[in-house]
């Protein structure tokens, strides 16, 4: 029983070393073991990353050296005959990005504002998880109500404008001869539809970045402006927007990265056609992810080369923006931390 | 000279003249203003109803809601400027607004989920449902026939692969960049923020060309687990890296000066304090795996029959499955996708409750279970140390342990 042997031995020191401590770090095994592991995890992660971005330049470069430059600017899709482009599908993808930011702006920021700045204690934890767990739910579910719901009771509205507000020239709704149309059949499946749901998903992406970026706004400031007799939208106004300006830019830029990119809900929604399309309440648009959806599965190898060269320049366009997004993002919050 | 001005120009605290005034109300409501609210808001029933109804030839629900929605904020401008200032005036109808937005959003988005529930409980009743598969099943057979268990069998095992991929990959890649660091680590996270980026139809036609047109030449539930994994992956490793960041550092140096070496401290210190976050990442990630379909699109094929290889032959997911339903004209077949997106979204709100017991909590701060386990360590700890320290005559006979042999 050595656990018995109560007496406590004196410590003996070792003897001071000659000549100063080293200070160079000298890896354990464990340690070297785990720095290699480490780095594999990352290599092996950039590997992955790089394999698709290589490969996706790689197997689009066939089909982009026989489009040359009118890639960009050809509106037909037919590789099989060499003519071919993203003209028409990324106006349509951008449409419906831009009709997504309309509807989900104004929601994402008054809810973002109401919940940093209005509601408190547990209904605000309650609607920060709820925001929280709509950014979870499928796309697909939000493409049903879309079809099943939405489509027939929109219709109405989008009449009503293009009845009202004719003459804008994208809140027209023309036939091919430039008749106005107010059949039911001619405002289904349009971008104006697609942008709605496609909002709608974005929104709670967009509301929980405005919401960080609210809620880092310094107290000092609040308090003073507050102190100064301002209302609570003129404290709002002046310190809570001007402090989150890089949060609603970012969060904003965050959203349209998600809606460019947002395939099966616009791909049950819109019927697709592959011509520009001003009149967004009018039937028929195309985005470059429903192009990749529908045309896949009949692709030849040069076919399926020309969709390569689509989705890189999609992923390229998503690059830009979510890049810009995170830099203001970023770039918002040292600024936002120089409460002292 | 510094200390000079300073001593000359001292702050001066004001003293309160004539007593402090009335605290400001920042939150909470007089009757008055409560009166204003109810009194806008029956004036604009009142109006738009008359408006629909006799004067003018409007109709329809939505605009019914638009008109009394815009005559409410003009009556509520109107009743709150007999009382109150320009600026009270605009504070109110800011706060109408924003609750507008919320309460608008809030519908909306329940309103998706609650009606995918709703017009799916009918497929939901039936337990065939959940027991078979679509093999012998026909769009015109009655919804007793037939499930969607090949589906849900099918999601399983697809993101049970690509989370035995991601979890590890993943982790260790956020922990590489978090506790490794080095121009590499930046690299390797610029890569991932990029990644974040891809859109998953583009990861679905990646795995389409690279692995299925060359490799297996069939779709398969490993092609459509590939597909997942590279879009699961950024997701995973940058919501594991923020929550690695959260981790303390004097928790890192305490270790370090323990002697601990770098895995030791990963291992013992920074992996267990933010244990709750990294599973809250896992879960959220596989949330989103689960419910995005355009990956899968491509590279999992459809099938109706229940299969458990995910190497051969096509296997099906539950959001595909719900696409392949709702393209079919038959009302059964929609009422069986709306029940897939039911079973879908339940998952989800599974994962995302879980997600919500065992996260939430900032790193380092325990659980009850967690809290009484240390504490009774460290009592442990403590008892061994008196004992150490006290002279053994005097514990000895009061250590019932040490007397036994």
């Amino acid at each position: 029983m050595t656990a018995r042997s109560h007496v406590v031995e004196p410590i003996h020191l070792p003897d001071p070393p000659a000549g100063p401590r080293p200070l160079a770090p000298r890896p354990s095994f464990a340690d070297a073991v785990f720095r290699r592991t480490a780095f594999a995890a990352g290599g092996i992660t950039v590997a992955i990353m790089l394999a698709v971005g290589l490969f996706l330049s790689l197997r689009s470069a066939e089909a982009l050296q026989v489009a040359g430059f009118g890639f960009l600017t050809e509106q037909k899709w037919s590789p099989e005959t060499g003519e071919f482009g993203v003209a028409a599908v990324l106006f349509g993808t951008v449409t419906i990005g831009l009709i997504a930011l309309v509807t989900a702006l104004p929601l994402a920021l008054g809810t973002a504002l109401l919940l940093s700045e209005v509601v408190r204690g547990r209904l605000r934890g309650t609607l920060v998880s709820l925001v929280d767990l709509m950014a979870a739910v499928p796309s697909i579910v939000f493409g049903l109500w879309g079809v099943f719901f939405l489509q027939e009771n929109v219709i109405p509205v989008a009449r009503w404008i293009s009845t009202y507000f004719a003459w804008i020239p994208i809140f027209r709704v023309s036939g091919e001869d430039g008749e106005v149309l107010t059949a039911d059949s001619a405002f289904t499946s349009s971008a104006f539809i697609a942008g709605i749901i496609v909002g709608l998903m974005v929104v709670p992406t967009m509301t929980s970045v405005m919401r960080e970026a609210f809620s880092q706004a310094p107290i000092g400031e609040r308090e003073g402006a507050l102190a100064l007799g301002a209302t609570r939208w003129g404290m709002i106004r002046t310190v809570v927007l001007p402090f989150g300006r890089g949060g609603i830019i970012g969060g904003t830029m965050l959203g349209l990265g998600r809606a460019l990119g947002e395939t099966i809900a616009v791909y049950m929604i819109i019927s697709p056609i592959f011509t520009i399309n001003w009149e967004v309440l009018s039937s028929g648009t195309n985005s470059v992810s429903a192009l990749i959806a529908l045309r896949y599965g009949e692709a030849s190898d040069f076919a399926l080369s020309a969709l390569m060269a689509a989705g890189l320049v999609l992923f390229l366009v998503t690059l830009v923006i979510n890049f810009t997004a995170s830099s203001i993002v970023a770039r918002s919050r040292s600024g936002a931390q120089s409460d002292g | 000279m510094m200390s000079d001005t300073l001593l000359r120009k001292r702050t001066e605290t004001p003293t309160a003249e004539g007593g402090v005034g009335e605290r400001r109300r920042l939150r909470g409501q007089t009757f008055e203003e409560r009166f204003d609210l109810l009194g806008a808001g029956a004036a604009a029933l009142a109006t738009s109803t008359i408006l629909f109804g006799w004067i003018t030839p409007l109709t329809g629900a939505i605009g019914w809601i638009v008109v009394s929605y815009l005559a409410f904020i003009g009556f509520y401008v109107l009743l709150s400027s007999l009382s109150a200032n320009r600026q009270t005036v605009v504070d109110r109808v800011v706060s109408v607004l924003l609750i507008s937005a919320a309460v608008t959003l809030f519908t909306a988005l329940v309103f998706v989920v609650v009606f995918a529930l709703l017009r799916g409980q009918e497929a939901l009743w039936h337990l065939n449902f959940f027991t078979e598969s679509m093999e012998f099943a026909g769009p015109l057979d009655p919804l007793t026939e037939g499930g969607i268990l090949h589906a849900i069998v099918g999601t399983l095992i697809q993101i049970s692969i690509a989370l035995a991929i991601t979890i590890p990959l993943g982790i260790a890649t956020a922990v590489f960049l978090n506790e490794v660091g080095g121009p590499f680590a930046r690299f390797v996270r610029t890569i991932v923020d990029a990644m974040t980026a891809l859109p998953s139809i583009v990861a679905g036609l990646f795995v389409y060309a690279a692995v299925i047109q060359l490799i297996t030449h069939q779709r398969s539930g490993f092609a459509a687990a590939l597909a997942i994994t590279v879009m699961m992956l950024p997701i995973v490793i940058r919501a594991a890296d923020v929550v690695l960041r959260l981790v303390p550092g004097n928790l890192r140096e305490a270790s370090y000066a323990l002697g601990a070496g770098r895995w030791r401290t990963v291992w013992r210190v920074v992996l267990p304090t933010a244990r709750s976050g990294l599973v809250t990442a896992v879960i959220l990630g596989t949330a989103r795996g689960i419910g995005e379909t355009s990956p899968v699109l491509l590279t999992s094929g459809v099938t109706a029959v229940l299969t458990f290889n995910p190497f051969s032959g096509p296997m099906i997911s539950l959001p595909l499955q719900v696409f392949d339903f709702v393209k079919s004209p038959e009302p059964t077949m929609i009422a069986r996708g709306f029940g897939t997106a039911a079973v879908l979204l339940l998952l989800v709100l599974l994962l995302f409750s879980v997600a919500r017991v065992i996260g939430g909590r900032p790193p380092g701060v325990l659980s009850p279970r967690q809290q009484r386990r240390t504490a009774a360590i460290s009592t442990r700890d403590a008892l061994r140390f008196e004992r150490r320290s006290a002279p053994p005559a005097a514990t000895l006979p009061s250590d019932p342990k040490a007397e036994a042999p």
